[in-house]
């Protein structure tokens, strides 16, 4: 797993935000569109792509796109 | 005593009774004097089930509603019933994007297709008699609203919504009443499963107008209402309890 891939993956799951607004140091719910919906797609997603189940309490505790690859790197 | 809610000389038989609704349903029943034949999965849970009924002609089965064998052991060893109850069920929050067709399949199969089929086995092995109440467990998600990430579940909802009218309908003649009860949110397991947390959770009961989810009692009562002979007028009807939610 690479962040730059993750990152990729994350940014799909947007529809009006700008790719370039995506890094790891992104803070992903200061983000207008971030929504409880992105947040149920994100979690569908890693579980698609990487296997690993996340939980709410995961996406709540992180506040980097980083942060969250670290998450799911430990997993 | 007069009481027009009894259930006493009942057999009624509940899935879905190891947890939650199931199993507020099974006990209530037992201290309206139901005889009562519960079923789950979890061996331990079901036992504490088990252990909190009153009186002494009830029994239990497991049963994994996905296997075929065990479905049709539970069927043969069924007595002649008054009531069911189908509490069993699960969800699986998924955007729609992410469905896929083995979780689609699998959650109709639990939710909808299950219940069905073993309403239909009982039927045609004159195992349910006439005059007796069958109630499904819907929800609020799929006959009135749904939530995000919840259109699989909503469809097996809705799904049993509709069939139920016409199985109404078709047994009819036979004073068999065949209705639904629709929750809102319900304090259970069901709702532990981690995708939520409960920052949102506690966000979520904010909407309701009575400003709290409802506890599995709540549905059991409901359930009983529409078992009992208060009722026997009632069929293909759907019993809203949510606390107001829909409301708004
Ligand atoms: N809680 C709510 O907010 C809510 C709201 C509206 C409607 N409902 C509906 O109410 C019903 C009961 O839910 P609950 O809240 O009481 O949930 P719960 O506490 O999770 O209990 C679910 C029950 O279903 C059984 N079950 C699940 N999958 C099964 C399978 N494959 N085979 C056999 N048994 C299975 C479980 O058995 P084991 O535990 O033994 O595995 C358990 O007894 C469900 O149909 C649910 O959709 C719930």
């Amino acid at each position: 797993m690479e962040i730059k891939d993750f990152i990729n993956h994350f940014a799909d799951q947007f529809d009006e935000t700008d790719k370039s607004e995506f890094n790891p140091e992104t803070e992903f719910k200061t983000l207008d569109e971030w929504s409880s919906l992105i947040a149920l797609s994100v979690i569908a997603m890693v579980d698609e792509e990487y296997s690993v189940k996340l939980k709410g309490e995961d996406i709540r505790n992180s506040n980097t796109i980083s942060d969250l690859y670290n998450v799911i790197a430990s997993k | 005593m007069y009481n027009p809610f009894s259930l006493k000389d009942k057999t009624i038989f509940i899935t879905g009774a190891s947890s939650g609704i199931g199993r507020a349903v099974a006990i209530e029943c037992s201290k309206l004097g139901a005889d009562v034949i519960i079923s789950g999965r979890n061996p331990e849970r079901l036992q504490e089930t088990f252990d909190a009924l009153e009186g002494h002609n009830n029994k239990q089965f497991l049963a994994e509603l996905q296997n075929h064998e065990d479905v049709n052991s539970l069927i043969d060893q069924i007595p002649l019933l008054d009531g069911i109850v189908f509490c069993a069920g699960y969800t699986k929050t998924l955007p729609f994007q992410f469905i896929n067709e083995d979780e689609l399949n699998a959650i109709m199969r639990i939710n909808f297709i299950a219940p069905t089929l073993i309403a239909q086995s009982l039927l045609k092995k004159k195992k349910i008699k006439n005059g007796a109440s069958i109630v499904f467990i819907s929800s609020i998600s799929g006959m009135y609203i749904s939530f995000y990430g919840n259109s699989m579940y909503s469809a097996s909802k809705g799904a049993i919504n509709g069939m139920v009218k016409g199985m109404a309908l078709d047994l009819a003649n036979k004073n068999i009443r065949v209705n639904t009860v629709t929750p809102g949110m319900i304090q259970s397991n069901i709702i532990n499963t981690g995708i939520i947390t409960e920052e949102q959770i506690n966000a979520d009961i904010k909407k309701y107008p009575l400003k709290r989810y409802g506890n599995p009692n709540e549905v059991a009562y409901a359930v009983i209402y529409l078992l009992s002979d208060a009722t026997t007028w009632i069929t293909g009807s759907n019993l809203l309890i949510d606390g107001g939610y829909t409301l708004t």
